[in-house]
């Protein structure tokens, strides 16, 4: 098992870093159907520690955006781990 | 499909926060069956995979894009109920960290695209069992249509939430999210049979298959 959650891991965390700069940055389905059907601006935002998925303070904006998805596969396989094994045990 | 905060009445918001929460709780309190040694690290991974993957926005027609969602590779891999924390995990950490997705709307949003695919995929799996031989193109055939279903089903219970809340009208907004979304639950369908595929060459033993009294079966039953 110990493994395959590094080889899983891996691919996680190649992906978030290496492919997301390069992933769509089109509005999402509910996105464009707020904006054609007026209500997009409903919606609030706030602040956060790494908000939109760039990591503040990198002047790349693709470096941003890996690092971000970096340290948040990190952050979630963290929580999910151990949220598993608290409640498992 | 991450609702933000404002889009929702807080009637709306509290009234899917409940099952939310349900089905989150009811995960956690049977995890000490359903997560075995196994399973424990298997979580972890699974919910780093769906973070990573959700971050990939692929564009579909019109200007728009979609994101892997995942309730239906959690529900094939863990089942319903630890799908839906799955997908609870990645939520909380999205809308804490990254203010993708609203603090108010999460149980809507846990709701939406975890617990509703997880419950979706997790009868048909449960349905497969019955009348499906136990063929590695039967589980891959329930995964694509079980993603495809759990990608819709979001996106109508999107739908129905943002009506409710009086933010547009039902007849409006509800072919608009299916329409897009019939696209996305195709790029949901083909990365689910993908990671499915690749789980099946190489640890067939972590999904269920002719095994015996699965636990996700278990869990739905």
């Amino acid at each position: 098992m110990r493994r395959f959650t590094i080889l899983v891991l891996a691919v996680a965390i190649g992906l978030a870093t290496a492919a997301s700069p390069f992933a769509s940055s089109s509005p999402d389905g509910l996105e464009k159907v707020a904006a054609d059907h007026g209500f997009v601006d409903r919606g609030t935002t706030r602040e956060a520690p790494v908000r939109d998925y760039s990591l503040p303070g990198v002047r790349d904006a693709r470096v941003a955006t890996g690092l971000a998805g970096f340290l948040g596969t990190l952050v979630v396989f963290g929580a999910g781990y151990g949220l598993a094994r608290r409640a498992a045990s | 499909m991450h609702i933000p905060d404002g889009f929702l009445s807080n009637e709306v918001a509290v009234a899917c926060a409940i099952p939310a929460v349900a089905a989150v709780g009811y995960g956690l309190r049977r995890a000490d069956v359903d997560l075995d040694d196994r399973r424990v690290p298997l979580l972890g991974v699974t919910a780093a995979f769906v973070f990573a993957a959700q971050m990939l926005n692929f564009p579909v027609a019109g200007g728009t894009s979609g994101h892997f969602l995942g309730a239906a590779l959690a529900a094939v891999l863990l089942g319903p109920w630890l799908a839906s924390l799955v997908l609870a995990v990645v939520l909380v950490a999205q809308a804490f960290v990254f203010a993708d997705g609203g603090i108010t709307a999460l149980g809507a949003n846990a709701l939406n695209m975890g617990v509703l695919g997880g419950v979706v995929v997790g009868g048909l799996m449960l349905a497969a069992r019955h009348a499906l031989p136990a063929t590695r193109g039967a589980l891959l055939g329930v995964a694509a249509g079980g993603a495809w279903l759990a990608v819709m089903a979001g996106a109508a219970g999107c739908a129905i939430e943002l009506a409710a809340s009086g933010t547009v009208p039902l007849g409006t907004v509800l072919p608009a999210m299916l329409g897009v979304h019939a696209a996305i639950g195709a790029g949901e369908a083909v990365i689910t049979v993908a990671a499915v595929s690749a789980v099946l060459a190489a640890r067939p033993d972590l999904l269920h298959g002719p095994a015996p009294a699965p636990p996700m079966l278990l869990a739905v039953s």
